[in-house]
Parts: C-alpha cells; sequence; structure tokens
C-alpha cells in the first residue's frame, strides 16, 4: 500500500484547484487520480471562451483556463496519476486509524491501493440521459447528449449530424447549438420544457439569436422517427402540468437530437463510501468546511452540486484543499456545536448545510439556487427568527447561482442559534 | 426611421430594448432599466462585435484537434468569414497557447491564435 496525505478523486477543474490550494496550505504529499489520460477535465472540450472572468479578469476558453491550473500543478511537482480509475473509498481498517483507502487501477499498476489522511472527492457531474428522460419513440442512432456531441466535435473532430433538433436550453446545448451552425449543421429548433429557459441570457443572444435559431420555451419532445438513423422528432407544446397539448404537434426531418436537460453530480463513488447524500442536488451534505458525513472526506466542485460557473468552482475547491490541510494539520472538531441551514420559500438548497460557527472561516460563501425566477425579491437571512440580513434582487433564475456571505463575527453575537433559515422575500419582508 | 429591439446581456434580467434608428445613427433606446443597457444597445446596433472559437486538426500532436480563438473581438458579420478562412487549416505540434494559427484571418487585422497546448506525440 502507498501512502499519501491527501488523495483527490478527479483532475478537472475542481481537483486542480483543490490541489494547489493544499499544497499553498503546505501538504506536499498530494496525489490527484483522473480517469481521462489528461487533466483539466470537462474544461477540454469546452472551447466557447467566458472562462475565468472573476478569477483572472479576462475571458478565456475552457482550455486555457485549465492550463492555468495545470500550470501551477505541474510547477508545484504535485503526483498525478492518469489514466486511473478509482474503484472504491473506505475507511482503512488496517491501521486502524481514520485514515481512508483509495482503490484506484490503471493499464500500468493494475488494481492498487492508497492509504490517504484526507480525500477530496472532484469527480465532477453527469448529463442526464436519454433514459432518465423517458423520451417515447424508436431508439435510432443519432441520439446525443449535448456533452458527447461537444466532445466529438471539439476534441476528436467529429460531426455528428448536418440536421440537429435540441431539446433542453442548458448552456452547454445553447453552446452546441451555435457551435453546430458554426460547422455547417442546420440547427432547426431548441426545445425546452419548461416556461423559461436553464441557461445564461448570454449564451440565448449569442448562440441562438445571433444565428436566427428558435427557442420553444414549454415545448418538448413527443416522437423519435428513424429506423437506422433519426429522420424526424416531434415536438409538442405543454401546458402548466407540463404535458403535451394535443394538436400542438410540429414535425422536424432531422438526424440528430441533442440532449441538454440537466446535470447530475457523479457521487457512486461517494455512495459506495457511505457518504451521506442531499435529496436536492444529489450531491453529499457538507459542513462550513466542505467535508461530508465522513470525516476526512472532502467535496468541492460540481461533485457536490452543479455549478453555473467555473470561477465559484476554482473558489469551493480551493476552500476545501484548506480545510483539507487543516483537517491533516490538526485533525476533527468532532465536538464543535453545530447548526443547520434552512432552506425555504424559493431557496432550494444551500452548500454548505452546516455550520459550525466556532470553527468556520471569518467569512463563509453559501450558495444555493433558486426554484423558480423572481423579481424583484430578497435573499432573506434568519438566525432563529430574527432576520439578520435582506438584500434586494432585482432578478434570480434556476439557471444562476445565488450566494450570501456568513460572518463569524456575526454568529457569535448570538451564542445560543439554533438554526439559520435563508429564504426568498417579496419587497418589504412578505412571504411569497 | 427604423427600430430594432434587442435583449440585453447585461444581467440575468435580459430586458428587451428598443432601439429607434435614423440614417444609421441611434436616436432612442428604450426598454432597458440600466446604463449598461443602453451602452450595449447602442454598441450592438452600431458595431457588433464576437470573439470566435473554434478547432483545426493537428499533425503529430498527442491529441487530433486544438482550440483556437481570435486574438480579439471581430465584427459580427465577420464570423462565417473567419469559419471559411479555418478550413483546410492545420497546425504542427506542438502547439502552445497562444501561437498565431492564422495571421488577418478573413481581412479582419485580427490573428487565429492557439487556444489550448497539444504537444508532439
Amino acid at each position: 500500500m502507498k501512502y499519501y496525505d491527501l488523495v483527490i478523486v478527479g483532475g478537472g477543474p475542481a481537483g486542480l484547484a483543490a490541489a494547489v490550494s493544499a499544497r499553498d496550505c503546505g501538504i506536499e504529499d498530494i496525489l490527484i487520480l483522473e480517469r481521462d489520460n489528461e487533466l483539466g477535465g470537462i474544461l477540454n472540450q469546452c472551447i466557447h471562451n467566458g472562462f475565468g472572468l472573476h478569477t483572472f479578469k479576462e475571458e478565456l476558453t475552457g482550455p486555457e483556463y485549465a492550463a492555468r491550473f495545470i500550470d501551477q500543478v505541474t510547477e508545484c511537482g504535485i503526483d498525478c496519476k492518469l489514466h486511473t480509475m478509482v474503484m472504491d473509498i473506505s475507511v482503512d481498517t488496517e491501521t486502524g486509524s481514520s485514515r481512508k483507502k483509495v482503490t484506484a487501477m490503471n493499464r500500468t499498476d493494475g488494481m492498487f491501493e492508497i492509504s490517504a489522511a484526507a480525500v477530496i472527492l472532484a469527480m465532477g457531474c453527469r448529463e442526464r440521459s436519454r433514459g432518465a428522460l423517458n423520451i417515447p419513440g424508436f431508439r435510432p442512432a443519432g441520439i446525443f447528449s449535448a456533452g458527447t456531441a461537444q466532445r466529438l466535435v471539439n476534441m476528436e473532430g467529429y460531426m455528428p449530424g448536418r440536421e440537429v433538433v435540441i431539446l433542453g436550453s442548458g448552456d452547454i446545448g445553447l453552446i452546441m447549438a451555435r457551435r453546430m451552425t458554426l460547422e455547417g449543421a442546420k440547427v432547426k429548433v431548441v426545445a425546452e420544457l419548461m416556461p423559461y429557459s436553464g441557461g445564461l441570457k448570454r449564451n440565448i443572444v449569442q448562440c441562438l439569436d445571433d444565428f436566427g435559431i428558435p427557442l420553444k420555451l414549454s415545448h418538448t419532445v413527443i416522437d423519435i422517427e428513424g429506423k437506422h438513423q433519426v429522420s424526424a422528432v416531434t415536438i409538442a407544446e405543454v401546458g402548466a402540468d407540463r404535458k403535451p397539448i394535443p394538436g400542438t404537434e410540429e414535425r422536424y426531418t432531422c438526424d440528430t437530437l441533442l440532449l441538454s436537460c440537466g446535470l447530475i453530480p457523479e457521487n457512486e463513488l461517494s455512495k459506495g463510501a457511505g457518504v451521506a447524500l442531499s435529496p436536492v442536488t444529489f450531491g453529499p451534505v457538507v459542513n462550513d468546511s466542505l467535508e461530508t458525513s465522513i470525516e476526512g472526506v472532502f467535496a468541492c466542485g460540481n461533485v457536490l452540486h452543479v455549478h453555473d460557473l467555473v470561477d465559484y468552482v476554482s473558489q469551493e475547491a480551493a476552500a476545501a484543499g484548506k480545510h483539507a490541510a487543516d483537517y491533516i494539520r490538526h485533525g476533527n472538531k468532532k465536538h464543535a456545536k453545530t447548526i443547520e441551514i434552512h432552506s425555504t420559500d424559493g431557496v432550494r438548497y444551500t452548500v454548505p448545510k452546516y455550520i459550525r460557527p466556532t470553527e468556520m472561516s471569518d467569512t463563509l460563501t453559501v450558495r444555493f439556487r433558486v426554484g423558480d425566477v423572481y423579481k424583484n425579491c430578497s435573499i432573506a437571512v434568519y438566525f432563529d427568527d430574527t432576520c439578520v440580513s435582506r438584500r434586494k434582487r432585482p432578478v434570480m433564475a434556476p439557471g444562476e447561482m445565488e450566494q450570501i456571505i456568513l460572518e463569524k463575527k456575526k454568529l457569535g453575537e448570538y451564542p445560543d442559534i439554533g438554526s439559520i433559515t435563508i429564504r426568498i422575500e417579496e419587497e418589504g419582508g412578505n412571504l411569497l | 426611421m427604423s427600430t430594432r429591439e434587442l435583449t440585453c446581456i447585461g444581467c440575468p434580467l435580459g430586458c428587451t430594448v428598443t432601439v429607434t434608428l435614423e440614417n444609421g445613427s441611434v436616436i432612442t433606446v428604450t426598454g432597458n432599466t440600466c446604463p449598461r443597457g443602453d451602452a450595449y444597445a447602442r454598441k450592438e446596433v452600431t458595431n457588433p462585435t464576437r470573439i470566435v472559437t473554434s478547432t483545426v486538426p493537428v499533425t503529430g500532436g498527442i491529441h487530433p484537434m486544438v482550440n483556437v480563438k481570435t486574438a480579439s473581438d471581430i465584427p459580427k458579420d465577420k464570423i462565417f468569414a473567419c469559419m471559411d478562412a479555418l478550413k483546410g487549416v492545420r497546425a504542427a505540434a506542438p502547439v502552445h497557447i497562444g501561437d498565431v494559427i492564422l495571421s488577418n484571418a478573413a481581412d479582419t487585422g485580427v490573428d487565429i491564435i492557439a487556444a489550448g497546448n497539444v504537444p508532439a506525440k
């Protein structure tokens, strides 16, 4: 068995930023395990620009953003094993301590075990598949998730098709509408089940409007035709119950259907390890140090909750790296008082879910998403029944992450606090 | 006199902004809720620009394709001319971020540069 202070599962934006941060905090013995043959994760196929506005104050492409962090990891001399699949994470029973045993395999080393003082989960997320969407119709070739098409076009140099219908207006679907159009395909329509888009406004304008691609809100696919290859797709309008309305069907001949219908944190390993998962985010439930229900196992990036901007992934991962370093040095503050953050009235969840007022950093960023489009509302924070802050937001949408900052000093003024509540309120403090 | 409707991309609010033009100059901007909307609409109707990103094949590299982009924003109506100019362009590994892949793409005066690293095989 090999021994490391810190093992990071995943070498995408989260894993890279976590590694650099832990190294900056003095942890030298770090190993990144990455399934692909290079570092960078999903950024390698995201060739569009707009990454890094917050972190680097410039608009980079995905590979450029990744390269900034890969360079740092390389300069620090952090160990990486590429082409390596982690099979299992468990408590290392042999040493009888709280160390973790990471089982992985690759072609060079075969199956091997690593004992780690701490583990950071940074496996990212997966796209919701056709099977999970229950779309009726035949099962011909030509149905891809938007991310698969993105990899084919941008990294492997293949065009999946020439006439395209896209279901779902997530950002990857919008980006691929533009990308396929630039490469000579005809994107006929983007259908979105919800009455609002799940993507950023900027992408709707620059990826659809710029090219005259129609976006049909409250529409879904009700039939796929084609024996070997997709030959046509039928979409229909849906009512408030999200069921198709008879008589609204429109048939589009096409050879390709792309699905951009949401992302789900990739937590098979976490489940296997016994990490408690949130039924809302499908990611681990974490405290203010981004530590999961298992001591010494931390999570960050899209494996924790799906982010809108990579800059926030890097920030969160840097925090996870710092907290893992603290844990490796000082162990777990098991007996610190822990309070829960309740999310209600439009706030779907918060990351973190639990806070230790005595252990938290001086300021803590709490991130969340809202469940609907809210205009002229406020984000209100309550310590028990006392409203301690109310921040006005002209507009909030499910496609964009929101955040509030909690201050340790402020929490210290409420030593008997039982819980924190975050909710959306209409103007004047009325409940929705 | 003519009018154009735009969706502002300054923030998630996405205001529908109406611009009135006469002989190519902006007369009024309405529908915006903040000054950013006004500035965005004026630029968008008089001189819309975009960064164009794409990929080109790489010979002798560890990957078959490399990410490229225009070194700065180009006029929006030159997007497809830029894509056409990239047809048949190949890069030879090793490719480094910032390498010029195609100079003065489609007579825009802007170079297309590598936006990814591809080491030689």
